[in-house]
């Protein structure tokens, strides 16, 4: 029988190894329950949940929805574009009133890095992390461990690349804790402009060359561009990106071994990764998109017992 | 914690040969599936399927089933992990027999019934379980094939001990 160190489920970075491989075990029967003729189970029926995105998203948000009506939790949806967020209302006060509602349990993504644990500090319901700015998404990064074991039967000794936009990206930041966490290797490529300073202290590679990064790894994780949170010019352009560090087949047909291709979506095809090696039998893309039901079907279910 | 025995190995595969049989009559040349309970009825289903793969002509068939996210003490203290679901074969308008080793307040199989239905309608289910503690039933549910009914009070447990060499069942106190 096992649980959960922790309340909320913020980041992963202060999470213990046996609350990571507890998810994916756990993950792994609600996978099975997605496939069954019928996709749902009562668990969480006397859950509520409120799903609060003040930043923009599509698969997250439905990938979250769907889990919690999988499990039969009752729903509330918040956009902070159509909310009195708009009309000046706190964060504070917006999630007070929420939860006046009796709501047990909020899924929230906010641009801010650190939002959700200002929230942690001062309301009771368990805190779920959607995203918050390029801080943390740790739900990504669990979804992203379950597909690679999924496919490689264990992550240890695994060497895993997370290639591009790391500096803006919080699913790097997840996916580096996650993976080291369960004994991988990691390696970061991308133009030096996309990298945090001090990014190797954490104890990760730094690689500045596609090609070499691609023939050292058995698993490549490739993130998107994020233009929308770039200000300044971080390279000279789109085309020269694609040419110094997109992931094209003539790349993958030099290598003499099967790499297996990640990319935590929305893809920039012709960008950060060509169409053809997206959507080939190297790429686990929709997989992951499978798997993070079922992940958030396991991190729901695991925390709802905290609110028992 | 002392425990008592109530029933031994020969006692036990007597039992497993009994059910088995009686199974047979109710199933004179129709097809059989059997569904043990996750974790313990399992290992009874097996037992059964075994038997009847040696005895009859009938084609047996064999999976488990999970009733974790199906239970209704979840969030009362009790925290179960999941085991997982195998059921290779179709359910719908089959006749299935449930099986768990212990029925008791009967709250595992009500939950079981509930994953089972997740699968299709089954034409009708039955259950089969070795000890059936009497009386202490929660949820109006009773087995079609009982291995030995028991009276116990209620902080005795039944536990079955399956050790392929010595199986036994005993009242842990």
């Amino acid at each position: 029988m096992g649980q959960l160190s922790t309340k909320h489920l913020i980041a992963i970075e202060p999470l213990q190894t046996n609350d990571i491989e507890l998810i994916l075990d756990t993950a792994v029967n609600f996978k099975e329950v997605i496939n069954r003729p019928i996709k749902k189970v009562p668990t969480l029926r006397d859950i509520t949940i409120a799903n609060l995105f003040f930043e923009n998203s599509t698969r997250t948000k439905i990938s979250f929805e769907l889990a919690q009506k999988r499990l039969s939790a009752d729903v509330v949806n918040f956009a902070s574009s159509s909310s009195s967020v708009k009309k000046g209302e706190t964060l504070l006060d917006t999630v007070n009133n929420i939860l006046a509602m009796k709501v047990d349990m909020l899924v929230m993504r906010h641009p801010s890095p650190g939002a959700c644990y200002f929230l942690a500090d001062k309301i009771d319901a368990v805190i779920l992390n959607a995203g918050d700015g390029t801080h943390e998404h740790p739900t990504q990064a669990l979804l992203d461990a379950f597909s690679i074991r999924e496919k490689l039967g264990t992550l240890k000794g695994k060497k895993i690349a997370i290639i591009g936009d790391v500096m803006h990206s919080r699913v790097a930041l997840s996916n580096i804790y996650c993976l080291q966490k369960l004994g991988a290797e990691v390696t970061l490529c991308s133009p030096p402009t996309l990298l945090p300073k001090n990014i190797a202290e954490l104890g990760v590679n730094i690689s500045y060359n596609i090609d070499e990064t691609l023939a050292w790894c058995d698993v490549a994780n490739i993130l998107r561009i994020q233009l929308e949170r770039q200000q300044t010019q971080y390279f000279p352009s789109l085309r020269e990106y694609a040419m110094y560090f997109g992931v094209n087949k003539t790349r993958l047909d030099k290598l003499k071994k099967e790499i297996v291709i990640m990319h935590p979506g929305p893809i920039n095809r012709g960008v950060e990764i060509t169409s053809d090696v997206a959507d080939s039998h190297h790429s686990i893309i929709l997989h992951q998109v499978e798997n993070g039901v079922a992940v958030r079907m396991a991190c729901m279910y695991l925390l709802a017992n905290t609110t028992a | 914690m002392s425990s008592q025995l109530l029933l031994n190995n020969t006692q036990i595969h007597l039992m497993l040969q009994r059910l088995s049989r009686e199974v047979l009559e109710n199933y004179l040349n129709e097809e059989i599936f059997l569904i043990g309970i996750q974790p313990r009825g399992i290992l009874l289903s097996e037992k059964i399927y075994t038997i009847l793969q040696s005895i009859s002509k009938n084609k047996v068939y064999h999976g488990s089933i999970d009733d974790t996210f199906h239970r209704d003490d979840f969030r009362r203290g009790k925290i179960v992990t999941a085991n997982t679901t195998n059921i290779s074969f179709e359910i719908e308008d089959k006749k299935i027999i449930l099986v768990d080793d212990v029925l008791y307040t009967g709250r595992t199989v009500r939950a079981a019934m509930g994953a089972l239905l997740m699968y299709g309608r089954p034409k009708k289910i039955e259950l089969l379980t070795l000890i059936d503690r009497r009386f202490k039933r929660e949820l109006p549910i009773q087995p079609d094939y009982v291995g030995q009914s028991v009276d116990t009070i209620e902080n005795i447990q039944v536990k079955v001990d399956w050790n392929n060499k010595n199986n036994k069942v005993v009242f842990v106190n």
